[in-house]
């Protein structure tokens, strides 16, 4: 952030509070950035002469003579090829000690696609997990966050998932990351050899809260520089949106806005949505896909952040450690993928849907009888069966460590409901059961 | 000469504007920008400052950026040329844009200037007309699209003339109209009308007394919707809200559909520019498309415009009411509304009401519903715009103030249920929360009477006393075990779930299941009411629910077959068998 010549110089700062301070200039922009003391600011309100701008990192140690010294523009990112490969702060600046990416300077949280130039969504991606690709299939352009509690290993499944679904670029949008988190993804990525497809703007938990806001917009221009203008397929990764909420709710209460339900700023709904529906696909071959992180506490999803979250993404990941097995696994209940009927049956096997189905049906069989058998009601048969179908698909198919392709999974579903089951209690169309029944049970 | 004035102060896109003349709260302002023309409206005036909400991102504008007020209030655009077309919450046509992104500032015309439309005249020289008196009409798709007096000319007027049927552009005259002081008007087929005030063409607006017929059997049969009613669908997320309001603009027997997408998923809205243009309407054949127009604002769109499209789409729905049409208008989600009034109040410094909504929220939410209705045209004809909302409840807790209010203006409640909708039981519509006020209506109850046969409405009623006692039932026995209840508890009990498997859940992705006729609705549910009446004898348990499980099958089957098909008559024959050999002898 170098400064420009003939920048104006203001050395009389009115007011400071915790976040911002106010300056008398003249000729200033709204969102503009501004340096304070050192310190980055950006302008978040101007009435007349006075000018609030927001800063960053908080305004300690600032001064009433303290230099703010104006940018002239918008927070930006540089954008070229030069970007893969590299690890930045929240600013766009490398972390790696390498030098400063050149290229086109592209101003963050940018205009919004015409709806009616999207294209819909209709490409898989595969993870190889079963619990997302046979239940809730992901889709090239879709918004989906994992739902999980904090001490459920989330970082780790969605890196997997990164590194197995095949995209042309990963970006990585860190907020409020541990520093060994940080390293644990630099050095997956590193070992993987991916390093070249991979794009990182991080902010960790050593860094002041309030820098995280610039995260995703700085993550999300870098994808649309790779999707719109390369053609690529782009896989953005947040990790994690509720500390970008706690971020919002602090510099709403800052400003002295109204908090609406949890603290959250009335307006936390626009806030996410900006951010998710930058998930596109592209008439032009390229695509934005946002995987994303939303903790919840104690499994609360009616909470004001994954509340609102559920209402903007498509669907949602819930992990749950499965106590049977002590296995963490995808729940089949409350999870979701809003886009996979576009694809299941489609561009995977005719008897997707349908297996998909029936194992999540039987499974949900096993949990009544589950129920029954804490009550101390007796079981029957069908009740017995369905507990250790229950357990091998828990272990077999739902668990999150399980890495096969998608036709695999069909057919160890099928080995499954053969060991266990009648075909009528499977109750599949009986065109598919005679397919794919596998002959010697 | 219209006003000017400056910018003085910003706060995200509320901007305060120091004004050189008069202004009018509501109007329509436009800030400049350099190059850029970014639209606004006037919120609140104090002395000479007026407090403007941008429809646009105001990053970079400046204090001292110059505003121009337009003197006009926030305006629909009204002509043929309506349908069909995909617009954003400012009437923007989304198709006619170039670029793959929306450009700050960016406006494109509602209308086609160009095309030329075949005029048919319907009023004669010398003939008196009032405002939203037809003069002509022309052909809209398939619809006659009626060139009305502009809705804003007051008292009466004598047409001079009237243009020769032929082809003519929406701005060329097609008549002259002169009013009691001897000034001749022009008239064109366009005319302009602000989206906040409503369309008041009509002589009356009397009691619905008919349903509008949906093909969603939780709808139509138990809860039915008047022709002109209002409704609404609160529901957690999840539960199916987008798929049934989507069912419903596929299957309603409306003229005219409008699908208002407030503040809503993007790719759901590609669904439809995908799926739409395909599909047949199931009354006329014609494609769907043809008879929807799509107001489209998703949430990462402008909020202030957001707030302005439930408007525009009321106001496009009340012009084609004006012309005897049946309008139906979708929007998806009216929270989402209530949450940008929410968002400018709060950048308004006012003082907040419960959950920081403005306390005039109820208000505003009446009044906006009342603006659906029947109505009796000046010529003898009717026309009616229904109007059903999508609410999304923060956490799927009902007791929050965007349902409250809703609640209280509208007449039809179809809540969705978490559980219902955990259990896959879609339409997740909870058969006893959900009400229609329109049950209750006289002419409702006669045109029941009328329309599917005599005593509906009391056979309505029987279900549903049958569903509640079938939840009673289940409770018991959850409480006592299979076995510590009487066999009949769990008859009871099974009966409702007939109910509920057969009349209730409805398969939205099956071609025949998806859309049921009301002569077909009657049908299946006299039949299943039928079977709840008749008293069956079970040694224990196991067999009752053994005999209830297989015949839900066979109904389901039935329901998947095609009305009066061969297959449909084989099922109907299987359930038949299979009651007789359960039957008691009576």
């Amino acid at each position: 952030m170098t400064t420009k010549a003939f920048q104006k110089i203001y050395t009389k700062i009115e007011n400071i509070t915790k976040a911002t301070v106010t300056v008398r200039a003249q000729g200033v922009g709204n969102d503009e950035l501004a340096t304070v003391g050192g310190k980055l600011a950006q302008v978040v309100r101007i009435a007349g002469d006075d000018i609030t701008l927001q800063v960053f990192q908080g305004t300690e140690g600032i001064a009433t003579d303290s230099e703010v010294v104006f940018h002239g523009e918008p927070p930006v990112l540089r954008v070229s090829d030069d970007l893969a490969g590299r690890f930045f702060d929240a600013y766009g600046n490398p972390l790696d000690g390498g030098m400063p990416v050149g290229g086109e300077a592209r101003e963050i949280g940018g205009p919004t696609v015409n709806p009616f130039k999207r294209i819909q969504p209709s490409e898989l991606i595969a993870t190889g997990i079963a619990g997302i690709d046979l239940n809730n299939t992901i889709v090239s352009g879709q918004k989906i966050p994992f739902f999980a509690d904090p001490d459920q290993p989330y970082n780790q499944v969605m890196a997997d998932v990164a590194l197995r679904a095949q995209a042309d670029k990963i970006i990585l949008g860190g907020m409020g990351m541990t520093n060994d988190d940080y390293l644990y993804f630099r050095n997956l990525f590193e070992n993987a050899g991916v390093l070249d497809r991979i794009v990182c703007f991080v902010n960790t938990t050593e860094n002041p809260p309030v820098e995280r806001l610039l995260v995703p917009d700085m993550a999300l221009t870098a994808a649309e520089y790779f999707a719109v203008d390369k053609g690529e397929k782009v896989l953005v990764l947040l990790t994690d949106m509720t500390l970008y909420a706690d971020a919002l709710a602090i510099v709403a209460n800052r400003m002295d806005q109204i908090p609406s339900k949890d603290s959250m700023p009335g307006s936390l709904y626009s806030d996410l949505a900006k951010i998710y529906e930058k998930a596109v696909q592209l008439p032009n071959g390229g695509s934005i896909t946002i995987i994303a992180v939303t903790t919840l506490s104690g499994g609360d999803i009616t909470n004001a952040v994954p509340d609102n979250t559920g209402y903007i993404t498509e669907g949602q990941l819930f992990l749950r450690k499965d106590s049977d097995t002590g296995k963490v696994i995808v729940d089949p209940f409350r999870s979701l993928s809003r886009l996979k009927q576009l694809v299941i049956g489609k561009k995977t096997r005719e008897d997707h849907p349908q297996v998909m189905n029936a194992a999540v049906r039987l499974y949900s069989d096993a949990a009544n009888a589950k129920t029954k058998l804490e009550n101390g009601f007796d079981l029957s048969d069908y009740d017995e069966r369905t507990l250790k179908f229950a357990g091998e698909y828990s272990e077999k198919l739902l668990a999150i460590d399980v890495n096969i392709e998608i036709t695999e999974m069909l057919d160890t579903a099928w080995k499954l409901f053969a060991k266990y089951f009648t075909k009528s209690e499977v109750a599949i169309k009986e065109e598919l059961t005679e397919k794919y029944w596998p002959q010697t049970a | 000469m219209k006003t000017k004035g400056k910018v003085t102060g910003i706060i995200s896109n509320i901007v305060i504007v120091k004004t050189e003349g008069p202004v009018a709260q509501n109007e329509i302002a436009t800030v400049v920008l350099g190059d850029v023309r970014m639209m606004a409206e006037v919120i609140k005036v104090v002395g000479r400052d007026a407090y403007i909400q941008v429809f646009d991102s105001t990053r970079g504008l400046r204090v001292g950026a110059e505003v121009e007020f337009e003197g006009h209030m926030l305006e629909a655009t009204l002509g043929p040329g309506i349908l069909s077309k995909n617009y954003d919450g400012l009437q923007n046509d989304l198709a006619g844009m170039d670029g793959l992104f929306i450009r700050r500032g960016q406006r494109t015309a509602p209308l086609d200037r160009e095309a030329l439309w075949e005029f048919e005249p319907l009023a004669a020289p010398g003939d008196r007309v009032e405002a939203g008196d037809w003069l002509g009409q022309v052909k809209e798709q398939w619809i006659m699209h009626k060139i009305m007096v502009p809705f804003a000319f007051e008292g009466t007027y004598t047409v001079r003339s009237v243009a020769a049927p032929g082809k003519y552009t929406i701005e060329q005259t097609v008549a002259v109209l002169e009013d009691a002081q001897g000034v001749e008007h022009p008239v064109t087929m366009v005319q302009r009308w602000p989206v906040k005030k409503p369309i008041k063409a009509y002589v009356s607006k009397p009691r619905p007394s008919r349903i509008l017929e949906t093909g969603v059997r939780p709808i139509d049969t138990f809860n039915p919707i008047a022709d002109g009613g209002t409704g609404f669908i609160p529901g957690p997320f999840g539960a199916g809200k987008t798929v049934l309001q989507h069912a419903i603009a596929k299957q309603a027997e409306a003229d005219i559909i409008i699908m208002i997408a407030c503040g809503e998923r993007a790719n759901e809205v590609v669904e439809i520019f995908a799926e739409f243009p395909r599909l047949d309407d199931p009354h006329t054949g014609h494609k769907l498309m043809e008879r929807t127009t799509i107001i489209c604002n998703t949430s990462n769109m402008p909020v202030a415009s957001r707030e302005a499209s439930v408007y525009t789409g009321m106001t496009i729905g009340e012009y084609y009411r004006a012309m005897g049409l049946k309008v139906l208008i979708l929007a998806d989600s009216t929270s989402r509304w209530a949450q940008a009034l929410r968002e400018m109040s709060n950048r308004l410094e006012e003082l907040p009401g419960q959950d920081a909504f403005p306390m005039d929220l109820s208000a505003i939410i009446s009044n906006f519903y009342a603006r659906a209705g029947l109505v009796n045209l000046r010529n003898g004809a009717t026309g009616s715009v229904t109007f059903l909302g999508t609410v999304s409840p923060a956490g799927g807790n009902l007791k929050e103030p965007v349902t409250e209010a809703t609640q209280k203006a509208a007449r039809c409640f179809y809540a969705l249920s978490q559980q219902r909708a955990d259990s896959k039981r879609y339409p997740a519509i909870d058969p006893l929360e959900s009400y229609s006020k329109y049950l209750e209506y006289p002419e409702i109850i006669e045109y029941l009477d009328r329309r599917i046969e005599p005593g509906w409405a009391d056979l309505v009623n029987r279900g549903k006393t049958i569903v509640q006692r079938g939840k009673e039932a289940a409770e018991q026995i959850d409480i006592l075990g299979d076995d510590g209840v009487p066999v009949e508890y769990h008859d009871r009990f099974w009966k409702s779930e007939l109910i509920d498997f057969v009349i209730l859940q409805q398969d939205a992705f099956d071609a025949v299941d998806a859309n049921t006729p009301l002569e077909r609705q009657r049908y299946m549910y006299n039949l299943v009411l039928d079977i709840c009446d008749r008293r069956f004898e079970f040694d224990d348990f196991q067999t009752c629910v053994a005999f209830y499980k297989s015949l839900i099958n066979l109904f389901k089957q039935l329901n998947y077959s095609e009305w009066e098909s061969d297959r449909f008559a084989e099922y109907r024959a299987r359930i038949d068998e299979l009651l007789e050999t359960k039957e008691s002898n009576r």
